[in-house]
């Protein structure tokens, strides 16, 4: 066994004993930490799953929001139809072992929708460059958006509710852990130096003998698919899906993770999705202490303006997202074991 | 030594984080919830501004069990997902004795369950959907529901204005009129009149004359338009330039000065129903918009009226059940009878909706004013 | 004969849809000439050119009588003319000064980093304005002041033609012109074109790049705002969101008549303005947002360039 692969056991064993012993004294005492914390596994699951895309392989995809859709709704209806048959669940419960196992299989199901996706909107569309691709796979999510808009086995406007809350911190923080490791594997294989060259010279790439197209649509499946088991995460732990849950803006939130936290960086990424999701929170808290000059307090209230101002400013004075290219943490790292 | 930037963006996070509200006091914590910012925002600004209202005069009144009401808002920003989390931050955090809110269906529908898992009472004063209340027992609504209102508006039109032929025009990216466009439909069959046919269009259109050259060519004795009235003014607008004579009926989604601000006259001549009229004689109802026009200096729309009620009445059962508990406070929103609000006497049925009057509401020169009030 | 009525008029109102689509497309395929970026906040300035408009009207309300007349006549049509006219004038001055100053703060510092980060800030500009104007002016819809009287034009049997879709169409062509005008026959139009062809060349040529592309926001800016005023005429309710939609479906139109090239984006503009209405004829109005997508994807598989778009061979 390799040192990579013994860490991602060591890794979900980690989460699965943690959700094992503390799963239900914090999910019912501090109910609220609890669901900050699952947002921050589905954000963390969005954002480096992008950055395989925009970062790692330098296309930009401004879709996301699209494969998560797809998701979402996948695993919602393979609950909601076949859960009951498969699985015996009825409304939502049944013993453990039988929601786990429905949790599986439905986040399976949705992440392999939302890769065939992926790959239906990769092949012909990845012959396209920079701009051109992120105006298509745009309009791929308003597509999507549209396109349930109109379903009405899935809800249409009225939303879908779905059956068992099976998301927990083993299901979440197991597919980051997974997540995190194919694509740092896939990054720092033989075969993944491919991404690398396509992002950093494409006509060089090509003139090696490395067929770019396969890398991009590579990457843009398995982006598409940790998409679709984050939409699978959200869907069974909110319970109810609206399509305009998985609009434009949507997208535009992962794509600010994934640049804040510096493209191609996995853990400055993975630091910025704990950020941002923390952060409106945060600002949430401090709207309602005295802390604040009552002058500032409506600062706070619009908090939209408070965000669009940082992510300018942090684009003007720090481009290469907070944290750079990780180098800065591989220093403070090595530091810190020196010390 | 310069600190990285990043270990600095840390160290604020840790700090806002550790500013989340502690405070002591000795209230009873109601949690609001609603869409302060966003695309929504038109509608929840208002409905926060009623619910206010209300804590205040019932905090002036005199306290409850010896406590004031402490009313904690919540924005969900109009982004799904964040509703569910304020309801679970209301519940461990705030430990809230009952929830008010969300304002749209869509909204309450990712709250109420946590709130039925919790056991604290969740009242929506806005949410129309039928499904909501059948969540769980601890799931109340003080406005009307979806079908009532489609009744009512088919009804209408077919005892008063005797119409037979109607088209309907829905707005398919909002519940609401979806939900409405059932209820007509299946009045309209079942009394021996027709929908000749429906037309859809979606929330941010603001070009409707291809779906109303359709309108005109089927000279239909009325049509009915169960939206909001961002699209409906248009709607009126462009129908009347178009030549189109028939009225249009809609619904409470009309409410607003906006829609005779924004269709001029073509806004004549048309009827909607709704939870409250500014203009209703009733003096309670008089009252109100005198108090909440020397507050806020405008006159209070229906958002602001319902979610005066639903805050009062919560607040009231809260201070009729003597005490926090989840149960007790169920118990004295169920009991609920007769309570005299603005928008009418409301009296909760067995499945925790709000039995109440309707009125229906012609707009003439301008003026919204009421023709008849319907009782269920 | 009735089908051809039909279909002539959804021609019609397709047009003027398609007008205003085209006007603001204009605007990114100028900015993507020259800077090769999309300007995602360039819908959120067609936003504030409507805004402009209805916080100007009330100040010469009186003196042009807007909302007094309820026909053209012979004696009142110049007058009418002239207070819309100027009132369209001022709102183009006010969001071309905008365009040049968010271009000046939030761009040109980032000039020299990768295109995304250009498109972060752009996003974060969009979002600024929209929350901006939520914050300022509320997020109710308001209701845009009558400049010019709207009605059914006589004497065309049929086909109904409004005032204010005649006045879309009309004004679009006019500023078409004067568009073609400034970049074929002025300096500062050559040096656009220069500036999109080789910006290094152009600069060793003694172009102030800076000031081109100030122009270039100027002119893009202007433009959106008169699409802004005029569609506002057509349908007179304004929301801080309106920009949204039609800023991407433009886009759309830019990319599809071939991004970089002027006429282009205003063909693409009236083809996605015409192929919306008739969708919605036909029986899907719900698709409506989605059809604008579904052809630039088909559109760019089989050429990428766009329609009248030219074919850049990629340097090593």
């Amino acid at each position: 066994m390799s040192r990579s692969l013994l860490n991602l056991v060591f890794a979900l064993v980690l989460c699965a004993s943690i959700s094992f012993f503390g799963e239900n004294f914090i999910a019912s005492n501090f109910a609220y930490y609890y669901d900050i914390l699952i947002s921050i596994g589905v954000n963390i699951i969005l954002a480096t799953s992008l950055n395989l895309v925009n970062g790692y392989t330098g296309q930009f995809s401004l879709g996301h929001a699209g494969f998560m859709a797809v998701g979402a709704y996948a695993s919602a209806s393979w609950s909601n139809h076949l859960d009951p048959i498969i699985f015996g669940i009825v409304n939502g419960s049944g013993n453990p072992v039988a929601t786990n196992a429905a949790m599986f299989v439905s986040m399976l199901f949705a992440g392999a929708m939302a890769a065939i996706a992926g790959f239906a909107v990769g092949v012909p569309s990845l012959r396209l460059k920079g701009d051109y691709l992120a105006i298509v796979t745009l309009g791929f999510g308003e597509i999507i958006r549209v396109a349930i808009l109109n379903l009405d086995f899935l809800g249409a406007s009225r939303g879908l509710s779905v059956p068992g809350t099976y998301t927990n911190l083993f299901w979440t923080y197991g597919s980051v852990v997974l997540c995190i490791y194919v694509v740092l594997s896939l990054v720092h294989s033989t075969y993944g130096r491919g991404f690398l060259t396509v992002r950093d010279d494409e006509v060089a790439a090509e003139a090696m003998g490395i067929n770019t197209t396969k890398y991009k649509v590579a990457a843009f499946v398995v982006a598409a698919f940790f998409a679709g088991v984050a939409g699978a995460l959200y869907a069974h732990f909110k319970a109810f899906l609206t399509p305009e849950g998985f609009n434009f803006f949507r997208s535009v939130d992962v794509v600010v993770i994934v640049i804040l936290g510096g493209m191609g960086s996995t853990i400055g990424v993975v630091f910025a999705a704990v950020l941002l999701t923390i952060l409106p929170e945060a600002l949430r808290g401090l709207a309602h202490t005295e802390f604040v000059p009552a002058a500032y307090q409506v600062l706070l209230e619009n908090r939209l303006i408070l965000y669009s101002l940082l992510l300018i400013i942090l684009m003007l004075t720090r481009p290469q997202g907070l944290f750079g290219d990780g180098t800065a943490f591989k220093k403070w790292l090595g530091r810190s074991r020196a010390d | 030594m310069a600190k990285p930037i990043w270990m600095r963006v840390c160290l604020g996070v840790l700090i806002l984080l550790s500013l989340a509200p502690h405070d002591a006091h000795a209230e009873i914590k109601i949690g609001a919830v609603t869409c302060l910012t966003g695309a929504l925002s038109t509608f929840g600004v208002s409905s926060i501004e009623g619910a206010k209202m209300a804590v205040e005069e019932i905090n002036a009144g005199g306290a409850t069990l010896g406590q004031s009401i402490q009313l904690i808002v919540e924005d969900n920003g109009s982004k799904a997902g964040e509703t569910a989390t304020i309801v679970r931050k209301f519940i461990s955090q705030d430990k809230v004795a009952a929830i008010l809110g969300d304002l749209t269906s869509s909204a309450t529908m990712e709250g109420a369950p946590l709130a039925q898992a919790a056991k604290i009472p969740l009242l929506t004063p806005s949410a129309t959907n039928v499904a909501i209340t059948r969540i769980g027992d601890y799931i109340f609504r003080s406005c009307f529901v979806d079908p009532f209102t489609g009744k009512i508006m088919a009804k209408f039109a077919l005892d008063h204005l005797k119409a037979h032929q109607a088209i309907v025009m829905t707005d398919v990216k909002q519940d609401y009129s979806v939900g409405l466009t059932e209820a007509i439909v299946h009045y309209f069959d079942q009394n021996g009149a027709r929908v000749s046919n429906t037309f859809s269009y979606s929330s941010g259109d603001t070009d409707f004359r291809t779906q109303l050259t359709g309108v005109r060519t089927a000279h239909p004795d009325i049509v009915f338009l169960p939206g909001y009235y961002t699209e409906a003014a248009l709607i009126l607008l462009q129908a009347r330039q178009l030549g189109i004579k028939c009225p249009f009926v809609g619904g409470e989604g009309w409410d607003s000065p906006t829609l005779v601000q924004v269709a001029g006259k073509a806004a004549d001549g048309n009827y909607y129903t709704d939870h409250f009229s500014a203009t209703d004689p009733d003096p309670r109802v008089q009252k109100f918009v005198q108090i909440y026009r020397a507050k806020y200096s405008t006159i209070p729309d229906a958002l602001a009226a319902l979610w005066y009620d639903g805050a009062r009445l919560l607040a009231l059962a809260v201070q009729r059940a003597g005490s926090t508990d989840g149960s007790k406070i169920r118990d004295a929103l169920a009991a609920t009878r007769d309570f005299d609000g603005v928008t009418g006497r409301i009296s909760i049925d067995e499945n925790r909706n709000a039995a109440k009057p309707g009125v229906i509401l012609k707009i003439e020169n301008g003026q919204p004013e009421m023709v008849q009030r319907v009782i269920p | 004969m009735d089908k051809l009525i039909e279909v002539l008029q959804q021609l019609v109102n397709g047009v003027s849809l398609g007008s205003i689509y085209a006007l603001i497309a204009l605007g990114y395929t100028m900015v993507y000439g020259v800077l090769r970026f999309i300007n995602f906040a360039h819908g959120d300035i067609y936003m504030l050119g409507a805004y402009s408009g209805f916080l100007l009207a009330p100040l010469f309300a009186h003196t042009f009588k807007f909302g007094e007349f309820d026909t053209f006549t012979p004696e009142n049509t110049l007058f009418i003319l002239s207070g819309a006219g100027l009132i369209m004038v001022l709102s183009m001055m006010i969001c071309a000064t905008i365009g040049v100053l968010i271009e000046r703060i939030a761009y040109r510092p980032l000039r020299e980093r990768p295109r995304l980060n250009v498109l972060i800030t752009a996003i974060g500009v969009s979002l600024f304005l929209q929350n901006m104007t939520q914050y300022r002016l509320g997020a109710d819809p308001k209701a845009f002041p009558q400049l010019i009287p709207v009605y059914v034009i006589e004497g065309l049997g049929n086909l109904t033609i409004l005032t204010s879709q005649l006045a879309i169409i009309v004004a679009t062509i006019i500023l078409l012109i004067i568009l073609r005008f400034v970049v074929m026959k002025t300096k500062i139009g050559l040096a656009m074109r220069a500036l999109s062809f080789n910006p290094t060349a152009c600069s060793i040529m003694g172009v102030n790049n800076d000031v081109v592309i100030s122009f270039t926001f100027a002119l893009g800016s202007a433009l959106a705002a008169a699409a802004g005023i005029l569609v506002s005429m057509d349908s007179p309710s304004i929301n801080p969101l309106m920009g949204n939609l039609p800023g991407i479906k433009a886009f759309v139109a830019a990319v599809l008549g071939g991004i970089g090239n002027i006429s282009g984006a205003a063909l693409g503009g009236l083809i996605i303005g015409i192929l919306e209405t008739f969708v919605v004829a036909i029986g899907f109005p719900q698709w409506r947002d989605g059809i604008a997508f579904a052809v630039l994807i088909v559109i760019l598989l089989f050429k990428p360039t766009g329609i009248l778009g030219r074919v850049e061979r990629e340097k090593v």
